[in-house]
């Protein structure tokens, strides 16, 4: 079973990780490629926990990308994916609870197979009159 | 870290989720589920992890989910691989160097590129000039610099990207060269992101900024090849613990590569000299 746990702290100096204004413009213009000229009611993202992605400036920076745009009012909801990294030592697979890519058997012959997510999953479209 | 989650009602609050033992949610839960089903209001409290972004009032039910599976970055990787072509097709080695502002990026690059002269010839991409001293101490290595307008854009004094590399690529003569680096903009988190069409990525770490900070920034340390570890000359009067340092770098990146240098004395510079040099000659073999 998989447990919650507390959120990978990627950094201590969020003021920062602004490059969510990039990704957030990145995440419109897909958008509304996407929605042909539909109106956009959400987005759903996948984000790793190993994309430095900081939901409160990501939510401010949407805020700012989409204000006066055909996305004005859209909302981002993000799916958080934890870090898992897998070991060819032991075969073991770990959920990363700190910035730490090595195996709890003691091997650094380890790849990450989950967290560096960053993708646009689906939009929810209004249906049209 | 609380979440927020907003309602039609046009309330908000957050959620404390972390360290809440009675608030165990499957993780597996949301990376399968139905994708077909009518959004609902109380979407936030079904899955868990899920974090909204965005003004819920106004919000209607009944939308349309559309599938659409696009990476988000996919248009920075698409012009990052066509600098890499055109980088490939001069025969230049490409240097992404990226560090935190003040590590000491700009000295190490005019000591190696002066030692380069003449067998290697190095042009500059350059995103990080803070005052035209800077600009200066490049000039005298007589190296080409194009120069990156990093205040355009939303977002754009953090970090280079693919298109910005692209754009100023005209500037360099690349068939005369045999190295570019691309002296990033001085951050230690958003440069990670962006991959800019280079060979490897070269970290400048210098030991006055604490030894923890590998494990303050482990994206960006792990996705270094090479960290050099510079202003090994105030070591003895820091209260630096380098093994300790090499400890938490080696938890976020095990394989790294590293050398040690203070580029202020020189020591330790040739043989990042050497590692170029030797790079350099094999890009232009093919």
């Amino acid at each position: 079973m998989a447990r919650r746990r507390t959120r990978l702290r990627i950094t201590e100096d969020d003021e920062l990780a602004m490059h969510e204004l990039s990704i957030c413009g990145s995440i419109a213009r897909l958008a509304q490629e996407h929605a042909d000229g539909r109106r956009v009611i959400a987005v759903h993202l996948d984000v790793g926990h190993l994309r430095q992605v900081v939901p409160d400036t990501l939510r401010s920076s949407w805020e700012f990308v989409v204000d006066d745009t055909a996305l004005a009012g859209s909302e981002l909801i993000v799916n958080y994916i934890p870090a898992v990294i897998h070991c060819h030592g032991c075969d073991a697979s770990t959920t990363l609870t700190a910035p730490v890519f090595r195996c709890p058997c003691g091997s650094i012959d380890t790849h990450v197979t989950a967290g560096e997510e960053l993708s646009i999953r689906s939009l929810d479209l209004a249906r049209p009159d | 870290m609380g979440r927020f989650h907003y309602h039609p009602d046009g309330t908000a609050h957050t959620h404390d989720h972390d360290g809440d033992g009675d608030h165990d949610h499957d993780h597996d839960h949301h990376h399968d589920h139905d994708h077909d089903h009518d959004h609902d209001h109380d979407h936030d409290h079904h899955h868990g992890e899920d974090v909204s972004v965005g003004d819920h009032s106004g919000y209607e039910t009944g939308g349309l989910r559309v599938d659409v599976l696009h990476k988000i970055l996919d248009e920075n990787d698409r012009k990052a691989e066509a600098n890499r072509r055109d980088f490939r097709a001069a025969g230049v080695h490409v240097v992404n160097l990226m560090s935190s502002p003040g590590a000491g990026k700009t000295t190490l690059l005019r000591e190696v590129l002066t030692r380069l002269r003449p067998t290697v010839r190095a042009g500059i991409v350059e995103g990080d000039i803070e005052t035209s001293i800077d600009a200066d101490r490049l000039a005298a290595t007589g190296a080409p610099v194009a120069l990156v307008n990093t205040a355009n854009g939303f977002g754009g004094e953090c970090h280079l990207d693919a298109a910005m590399v692209r754009s100023v690529l005209p500037d360099l003569p690349l068939a005369d060269l045999d190295l570019v680096v691309i002296e990033n903009v001085g951050n230690l988190v958003c440069p990670a992101e962006f991959d800019v069409g280079e060979d490897v990525r070269v970290m400048v770490f210098s030991i006055t900024e604490g030894e923890e900070k590998p494990l303050k920034y482990p994206v960006m340390f792990r996705s270094a090849d090479m960290v050099v570890v510079n202003k090994l000359d105030l070591l003895p009067h820091l209260d630096f613990d380098l093994d300790r340092f090499y400890a938490n770098l080696r938890d976020v990146n095990p394989h790294v590569r590293v050398f040690e240098v203070s580029a202020r004395t020189g020591d330790g510079i040739d043989d990042v000299v050497e590692w170029l040099r030797v790079a350099c000659a094999e890009r232009s073999a093919g």
